[in-house]
């Protein structure tokens, strides 16, 4: 195959590869000594976890960049704001961090988290500026203006104008059409539009459409007829009108057409002008194919007996009469006089004897319905829901009178004449839900995890694996830097909450700017960490080690801080001092050792042996592959 | 009156509060403060100021509460679980519940007072009932309800001093619709906010006794709110958010303590220590006493035994396990149940449906199910003979430790089976099936028999062995993972063979029921379990049924947002054109007031907030008036989030009716928020015409709410709603008025 994997896979590596400077200057700009953000830098370097996803197409490893990237500009803003505001250098920092906040969520939703740290530290920042009051208020109103203006809408804008770039370039139609309603298909250029395009707007009487169910799950599916009966009986003994069966079809289909018919006349055509069909019309619904009526009476929807069955109606002459009259209900209409619009409207079909609304139940009808899914009559309609309502996605005028002209008038595709255009806004606010409510089917993976796992990092996730050498690529950490960052964040909350206690009874053990500096580093890093990682607790999709490493790489950077904290003002006299020295020596490179030693599994090379492998299963959980000989 | 009362007043007594929160100690000299400047408004302190207020107000709340209450005369809504679980009560049958005890012991405990003999079925709602006794559990939650006008007037009196502000807030909640609805059935809500309201009231109390710690007074409210918080938990796990705000409220005042530098560490750790011990360990006794007391009442076998574990089950007389008396060694054609060991683990089953294509091979399910049923029953077999050991010419052979057997699906005939298919939810587990015909199957049917703890060849006992069934082919171990299967497994819990070797209670079993005719049967003795576990137990069972409460696929649910616009009711009762109809749901007025009281709020406390910042020079009233309301506000906004936006993020189904405790405190937050804009126009204006503006103001409100009580017929008709309905007749209209009036002269 032809597919230019290195320069697809440059700028994930590229980003990853920046975020070792990144991290250095951070830390340089959290006041902290060159030899600790020297440290960072290193243990970002040394973290397999980190290596392995920057090493391939994915996402992460931009996502860091772009928040350490926001991060540091925030920093520097900061630093500038002391000496010299509203200067270039401070107008471009400022800038940045809204432009990186908004590149960090365009890559991935979980950068919207690090953009809401963000926004709390700048209101922090804020407030102390309000209480300043050296300050005049006008030029309070000018910082506020203006941090407002680059943290909220320079992001917002940006965002948006990603959208209008993302639905500008993909323009034709795909293989994810069907998720979008049909007013946005058919905005893309071919598929729907094709179909679409130039068919007449107003559903007349006579009309032949194709009804789309609005909710679109479990899957979209059209109003679907076919020549087969219900089953005199069910398989648990319940009894059915065995009449010809009414589904929901998830494919395109000649049995998807229907007539409007009305009622009081006999014709299937539409009349010269066409008597356009509006809001509170009552209709008869008449399946192209076999010409019966949607028809539902009191009789139990198979999968739910509590709801009506809808057929199409078949006269067995059982003194069960024809109930076929339907009330046409735009949810959707701008006055009670609306016409009844080819995609655009949303109707509900109110049955006239016993009120009840034709509904899609979700379910799926066993073998003797070819599992399509389940329509059901909903007589105690309790509010609106998606599932109720209905648009026409292909619409003609009928032209034949005669069913076997019909017929092939119904086989025969649509022809055109309008176009629609979707403003931008209603396309991107759409998506935008689509993007944002769409659940995998999958509820679990082989290699998914619960967040608690990723703490001690109690799983991996195997990217690659060679069938015949046995070589393979993991997404596994370094334990030692997790370990030592997880012990770093516990040593810092404890710490924390020590000075914070005492300080409160005026004892202060560290001086002032030394807890300004403690505060803000760890605000920063062990903020970062919690808001990367406590949300995961609260989610419901299927979730991975990966999603883990935003997270990560504040408590990575929080090693140093504590570090430097310790050394500075805990080791008070020489000999503690030196001793720590080399204990931070013989720790940084046993970093390096671990790194070294999982190095075959970050990189693919050199292949090992079973045994190798078995020796690198540090943790029983861990699922390494070793193939069996 | 009260007006006059104020002008006059000097100096406020030694009651608990005065107008501050707390003050720090001062020098004796001090202590006399020089009399405040007569204002506008008035600080009531008079005797009578005080309780005609309140009497009057309690008064109207009672009668708006019990009036019609045995009406309509058949079962509404949720009555039908809460009245039915009562009758449990008071019939001493156990059953589960997602809610704690207390209640539906309270429910119980009332029906038993007035004379109800729990016979009444409370099948659905809609049924009539009859000579049935139910006027005593109606009006045991309509009294109870009553009490939160009382509660709220006096929990805005003693946050803002202000006799409007406590008279505007306790009027809407008697005026408002959805109270009323809500109070006058059998249903734990009324319950639940009088322990709630109960909380805040105390809480709010022992806060205005800071300046005199450990007197009688503090203890008094400081244990009062422990015993509130452990009876609002004891009813709905919701209890928990007033809990929160109970804590939060004092680390804050921990926090202020700590920062008071004249206290000694000493006198501090005495405050924490009584803090924890009436906020934490009174709170725990009484709620693991609620427990206790449930455990004793309900010692029947009922609905609820399939849910818990075999030695909890045979506490309870009646069921099968109750002073159990079976073979004790399991024997090859032993008919058996299985029950997983961990909390609310389910019995092996399994049943003629398939697992669906797409999931693992098309074979016979394996589930859990926490209900007892025929298709639990598994028959033990050799793995290399099919002969029927129930056969009297077999001899009995026993089953040991360490044998490799066959478990065949009593039912269906199928063994119980496992390959290496990925299980249906957890993937990384394997599929377990019931395969073969008759019996016949093949080598993955083969199952190796380990007790926990023993020796090879040891017999196995009933009930107190625990299982281990380590497939043989794979190596793989039985266990249940706890994951509720989609609709095609009927919501079932799903059964895999985990790969991974762990001692854990989800892959060990017990033997429950144990048939073996050639057996003689021996009474047991089963390890009874203690106190902690049978409460450690039945909470996890609360949890998962709570969490298993999920929206059903395309159901129309009440989502929270709706909530506070008053979107749309709940029906109580009447699904019929023609039978007497209920439908909770707010006054429209009172709630869109509340609503948009929030907003003003949040902008008020906003200015506040920024021009004390700013430090912009403000008069000693208006200091006052920012201190009521960013402190106490605070405390009631802080209350109202966190009793609504939890909801936002739970996956269960949710109802209109929850949001009521919020609204409680919208309407407490509303009383104080106006008052407190009132006394501001007031104090920009000159004296005479601002008395006019915040009297004026203060009636126009009061009298908007009770005009529109009246009116709700017709602002009903207004709603985009399913239906319009008759809530309650416009029986409140005239003493709504009469009250107005009455108001409107006191001023």
């Amino acid at each position: 195959m032809n597919v230019p994997v290195w320069s697809l896979r440059l700028l994930p590596a590229l980003t990853g590869a920046l975020c070792v400077p990144l991290a250095y200057q951070i830390l340089v700009e959290l006041h902290f000594s060159h030899c600790a953000a020297f440290g960072a830098a290193l243990l970002i370097l040394f973290e397999n976890s980190l290596i392995t996803q920057s090493r391939l197409m994915l996402l992460e490893s931009v996502l860091i960049f772009f928040i350490l990237l926001a991060i540091l500009s925030y920093l520097k803003f900061y630093n500038l704001q002391k000496c010299s505001p509203f200067t270039a250098g401070w107008w471009f920092w400022l800038l940045l961090t809204g432009v990186a906040c908004s590149c960090a969520v365009g890559v991935k939703y979980m950068g919207l988290f690090t953009y809401m740290l963000l926004l709390a530290i700048a209101g922090v920042h804020s407030w102390h500026l309000i209480g300043d009051q050296t300050l005049s208020n006008v030029s309070v109103l000018c910082h506020l203006l203006a941090r407002g203006i680059a943290l909220v809408v320079v992001p917002v804008a940006m965002y948006l104008s990603f959208f209008y770039v993302h639905l500008t370039l993909l323009y034709r139609s795909g293989p994810h059409d069907q998720i979008m309603t049909s007013a946005f298909q058919a905005s893309l250029e071919g598929g729907l539009a094709r179909i679409t395009q130039g068919q007449p707007l107003e559903v007349a009487y006579g009309s032949q459409i194709t009804l789309r169910n609005v909710l679109g799950k479990p899957v979209p599916c059209w109003l679907h007829s076919h020549k087969n009966t219900y089953p005199i009986r069910y398989e648990n003994g319940r009894g059915s009108s065995h009449q010809q069966q009414v589904t929901c079809y998830p494919f395109k289909d000649v049995n998807n057409w229907w007539i409007v018919k009305d009622p009081g006349m006999q014709q299937l055509v539409v009349s010269n002008p066409p008597r356009p069909v509006r809001h509170g019309h009552i209709v008869q619904l008449v399946h192209g194919i076999t010409t019966r009526y949607l028809n539902t009476h009191d009789v139990a929807a198979p999968l739910s007996p509590h709801s009506q069955e809808i057929s199409c109606y078949v006269d067995y002459n059982i003194s069960m009469p024809a109930q076929n009259l339907w009330r046409v209900e735009i949810v959707n209409r701008e006055s009670d006089t609306d016409v009844w619009k080819t995609i655009l409207s949303e109707v509900r079909f109110v049955h006239v004897n016993t009120s009840a609304v034709l509904k899609l139940s979700g379910a799926s009808l066993p073998e003797w319905g070819y599992r399509q899914l389940e329509i059901i009559g909903e007589k105690l309609s309790k509010g609106y829901h998606q599932s109720m309502l209905w648009n026409v996605e292909e619409h003609r005028y009928g032209k034949s009178q005669e069913q076997k002209e019909r017929e092939v008038e119904l086989h025969s595709p649509t022809q055109a004449d309008i176009s629609k255009n979707l403003s931008f806004m209603a396309r991107f606010t759409e998506l935008q839900w689509k993007i944002l409510t769409l659940k995998n089917e999958d509820t679990e993976h082989k290699y998914s995890s619960s967040p608690l796992d990723w703490i001690t990092m109690d799983t991996n996730i195997a990217y690659w694996f060679h069938p015949i050498s046995g070589a393979q690529i993991h997404l596994i950490g370094n334990v030692l830097t997790w370990a030592s960052a997880n012990v770093a964040t516990l040593v810092y909350v404890c710490l924390f909450l020590w000075y914070l206690l005492r300080r409160r009874r005026k004892i202060c053990d560290i001086p002032e700017d030394a807890w300004r500096l403690w505060v803000s580093a760890g605000g920063l890093c062990v903020g970062g960490w919690a808001v990367n990682y406590l949300p995961f607790f609260m989610m419901e999709k299927t979730l991975f080690l990966y999603h883990y490493l935003p997270a990560l790489t504040f408590q990575i950077l929080l090693i140093p801080v504590v570090l430097q904290h310790l050394t500075d003002h805990l080791c008070r006299s020489q000999l503690p001092k030196n001793a720590f020295s080399a204990l931070m020596v013989a720790w940084f490179s046993s970093v390096y050792l671990v790194y070294r030693t999982f190095s075959p599994l970050t990189y693919g090379e050199p292949t090992l042996s079973a045994a190798e492998l078995r020796a690198l299963r540090w943790k029983d959980s861990w699922d390494i592959l070793i193939r069996k000989h | 009156m009260t007006l006059a009362a104020g002008c006059r007043q000097a100096e406020s007594g030694p009651r608990c509060g005065g107008l501050r929160q707390r003050r720090p100690r001062r020098p004796a000299g001090e202590q006399s403060r020089p009399a405040p400047p007569p204002r506008a408004w008035a600080p009531l302190e008079a005797p009578v100021g005080v309780w005609a207020p309140l009497a009057s107000v309690t008064l109207l709340s009672f009668a708006s509460r019990f009036y019609r209450l045995s009406e309509p005369p058949h079962v509404c809504w949720d009555e039908t679980h809460f009245g039915k679980m009562g009758s449990y009560y008071i019939n001493r049958t156990f059953f589960f519940d997602v809610h704690p005890p207390l209640g539906k012991m309270l429910i119980g405990l009332a029906g038993y007072l007035s004379g109800y003999n729990g016979t009444f079925p409370f099948q659905k709602p809609g049924d009539r009932y009859e000579h049935h006794n139910y006027i005593g559990m109606r009006g045991f939650c309509a009294f109870l309800g009553s009490c939160l006008v009382p509660f709220a007037y006096l929990i805005v009196l003693e946050l803002s001093k202000s006799l409007s502000a406590a008279l505007l807030a306790a009027s809407i909640l008697i005026f408002d619709t959805g109270c009323i609805t809500l109070s006058q059935y059998i249903l734990l809500d009324p319950i639940l906010m009088f322990f709630l309201m109960g909380a805040v009231l105390s809480m709010v109390k022992y806060n205005s006794c800071a300046d005199r710690p450990f007197s009688a007074p503090w203890w008094f409210w400081l244990s009062l709110t422990g015993v509130n918080l452990a009876g609002a938990i004891g009813v709905k796990f919701v209890g928990l958010f007033v809990v929160l705000l109970v804590g939060l409220n004092t680390v804050y005042d921990l926090w202020e303590l700590l920062g008071d530098l004249s206290l000694s560490l000493v006198t501090l750790g005495k405050h924490l220590l009584a803090r924890v011990f009436c906020l934490i360990l009174l709170p725990l006794a009484l709620y693991t006493a609620q427990f206790a007391v449930h455990f004793a009442v309900l010692n029947k076998s009922g609905p609820g035994d399939g849910f818990f574990s075999s030695a909890f089950q045979s506490r309870l007389i009646g069921n099968n396990l109750h002073n159990v008396s079976v073979p004790e060694h399991l024997a090859y054609g032993s008919v058996i149940t299985m029950k997983n060991l961990r909390m609310a683990g389910g019995y092996l089953h399994s049943h003629w449906h398939l697992y669906p294509e797409g999931v693992g091979a098309r074979q016979q399910q394996v589930t859990a199910y926490l209900h007892k049923d025929l298709n639990n029953l598994w028959v033990i077999k050799k793995h290399d003979s099919n002969t029927d050991h129930l056969d009297p010419s077999c001899s009995v052979e026993f089953v040991r430790h360490g044998d490799v057997i066959r478990l065949e699906h009593k039912e269906t005939s199928r063994n119980l089976h496992s390959h290496q298919h990925e299980a249906p939810m957890t993937r990384k587990h394997f599929q377990v099936t019931g395969y073969g015909i008759n019996g016949t199957g093949d080598a993955n049917d083969f199952w190796r028999i380990e007790v926990v703890g023993r020796k090879a060849g040891k017999r196995i006992k009933v009930l107190r062995s625990q299982i281990r069934l380590t497939h043989l082919a794979t190596g793989c171990i039985l266990g249940s993972s706890g994951k509720t299967l989609p609709k095609w497994g009927w919501e079932q819990v799903e059964v895999t063979c985990t790969p991974y070797v762990k001692e854990t209670p989800n892959a060990l079993w017990n033997v429950e029921d144990h048939i073996n005719p050639k057996l003689p049967n021996i009474s047991l003795d089963v390890l009874k379990p203690s106190f902690p576990e049978i409460l450690l137990e039945s909470h996890m069972v609360m949890i998962r049924g709570n969490s298993g409460l999920k929206p059903k696929e395309n159901e129309v649910t009440s989502k929270p947002w709706h909530w506070p616009i008053n979107y749309q009711g709940l029906r109580f009762s009447g699904v019929n054109e023609t039978d007497y109809r209920v439908y909770l749901l707010g006054n429209p007025v009172v709630w869109w007031l509340n609503l948009v009281t929030i907003g003003l709020y949040l902008l008020m406390a906003t200015c506040a907030i920024v021009a004390i910042k700013r430090g912009v020079q403000l008069t000693v009233e208006f200091k006052e008036l920012s201190e009521v309301l960013l402190h106490s506000g605070g405390k009631i906004m802080l209350g109202w989030l966190l009793h609504y936006l939890p909801f936002f993020m739970m996956g269960r189904v949710l109802y209109f009716h929850h949001y009521f405790p919020a609204m409680l405190f919208s309407s407490m937050l509303t009383g104080i928020t106006w008052d407190t804009l009132l006394k501001f126009c007031a104090g920009c204006l000159s004296c005479s015409v601002g008395k006019r503006v915040y009297t004026y103001g203060t009636l126009a409100l009061m009298l908007l709410i009770v005009y529109r009580h009246d009116g709700r017929q017709r602002t009903l008709q207004l709603l985009p709603l399913p239906f319009t309905c008759k809530i309650i007749p416009r029986y409140i209209s005239l003493p709504c008025y009469a009250t107005g009036f009455v108001i409107g002269l006191a001023y």
